[in-house]
């Protein structure tokens, strides 16, 4: 099988690879890359581990095929934190505990950061809808919500 | 597999009706992709659509409608405040498809080609009266949306056509329209029963009405005995349970793991009446 060659940018920098044409982005993100934050948790866009942004759109990368990527904007979970200074739902979710085995936590991380792009100031009952594919099996989804809604009110208050 | 990007609808319609394999278009990819994954279709030749000019353009028409491409996913349609505001029930009943990040992918084509006869979109475009540019090596045609599925998972598309265009009626004075669909869970779930209504008001009087049923038969359908029976009412309680009768009697669903004969016939009836009676409000503008 022909590989074919994609061009395209990863966290705002230029990007390359060679890839199947039936690999997903995820694959592609993650063994061609070596961008393993992304993570495959069912591979049919059920569990939202494997989220990114596509031209600034919150999608499921198991469900985008690498060659799609060609002259798109990809956003990853690597791309979050500048540098040593972690973005504050990053910072949020360590201080309210809002992880345990921390799979799910890229995905959620994330999907929440695009939802607070489109609202800075979504109400709790938007937040649990919005996350509503972002599948965790370890801690409830109380402390992720309220992550987000206090990463949310330091956001607010910083600008 | 070989991945093409056509530029157009005739280089499109090309490649499919030339393939000697399996083709698949590919849109959003939230069906497409899962099946490839599970190896339940690999196509020989997969069709991204989404390089053809305008397919990611909603248009309102001179006419008052709204011409949808068929690579807009459900999050543009939320994000069209003008859309969302003429058509609610349509743009709701996409919007429930799925989680956020199929929302940023899936579209209107892509629900109704794949055939599921519980496609939340289908019975929300078959009561809002949505019809469908379908081209081919033929030329086109215009299709209604209740003229494509024949069954789960077929379609009467032949090898080599499409759908090019999502043509989306006038909403016009006092109209309103509604879907609603039960599920067992408040979110991510496939339909027991889903329904669309819409109507047309003279006054208090509903004067035009469309009533569509999905997940109770093979596929989604346009009821006209129920719409029939809004038609020269006030929609009072009478004419509700008439209509909850009418819903009842079109099922002819299965019994499956999400709902069985009887549940299902049962809601279609509660659906129709609850769906009838937003639709209701909206076309006299006493809801959003």
């Amino acid at each position: 099988m022909s590989l074919v060659h994609v061009t395209t940018k990863v966290n705002g920098d230029e990007a390359e690879f060679l890839c199947e044409p039936r690999e997903t982005l995820l694959d592609v993100l993650r063994d061609r890359l070596g961008l393993t934050g992304s993570k495959e948790g069912c591979g049919t866009g059920d569990c939202g581990a494997c989220s990114v942004t596509l031209d600034g759109r919150l999608v499921s990368s198991c469900l985008v095929l690498g060659v799609e990527a060609e002259g798109r904007d990809i956003g990853t979970i690597e791309g979050m934190a500048a540098g040593e200074d972690l973005h504050p739902l990053q910072r949020k979710f360590i201080e309210h505990a809002a992880l345990q085995c921390g799979f799910c936590t890229p995905g959620i991380l994330v999907a929440a950061k695009a939802l607070l792009e489109k609202d800075p100031d979504p109400s709790e009952e938007e937040i649990r809808y919005w996350l509503a594919g972002n599948l965790c099996r370890c801690t409830g989804y109380d402390k992720i919500v309220r992550a987000v809604q206090d990463a949310a009110k330091e956001m607010r208050e910083a600008v | 597999m070989r991945y093409h990007k056509p530029a157009s609808f005739t280089q499109a319609i090309d490649i499919a009706s030339t393939s000697e394999g399996v083709t698949r278009f590919l849109a959003g990819g939230t069906d497409v992709l899962v099946q490839l994954r599970a190896d339940i279709v690999c196509p020989d030749d997969l069709i991204d659509i989404k390089h053809i000019a305008g397919v990611d353009q909603i248009t309102k028409t001179p006419e008052g409608g709204y011409d949808i491409g068929i690579a807009v996913s459900g999050a543009q349609m939320s994000e069209d405040a003008a859309l969302a505001a003429a058509w609610p029930g349509l743009v709701e009943a996409m919007d429930l498809i799925g989680s956020t990040q199929v929302q940023g992918r899936a579209t209107l084509v892509g629900n109704l080609c794949n055939a599921s006869p519980a496609a939340d979109s289908v019975p929300a475009m078959i009561a809002a009266g949505v019809t469908l540019t379908v081209a081919g090596p033929q030329g086109s045609r215009e299709v209604k949306v209740e003229e494509i599925a024949t069954g789960p998972g077929k379609t009467t598309l032949e090898k080599g056509e499409m759908v090019t265009k999502v043509h989306v009626p006038p909403r016009g004075d006092s109209g309103g329209d509604a879907y609603l669909r039960f599920i067992p869970r408040t979110e991510m779930d496939i339909a027991v029963v889903g329904c669309g209504v819409n109507l047309c008001l003279g006054g208090d009087t509903i004067t035009q009405a469309r009533v569509a049923l999905g997940a109770v038969a093979p596929v989604a359908a346009l009821v006209p005995e129920a719409a029939d029976i809004l038609i020269g009412t006030t929609l009072d309680e009478t004419t509700l349970e008439a209509l909850a009768e009418a819903a009842e009697a079109a099922c002819q669903p299965i019994t499956d793991k999400r709902g069985t004969v009887a549940f299902r016939t049962e809601v279609a009836g509660v659906l129709a009446k609850r769906a009838a009676k937003i639709a209701y409000a909206r076309a006299k503008g006493e809801a959003k």
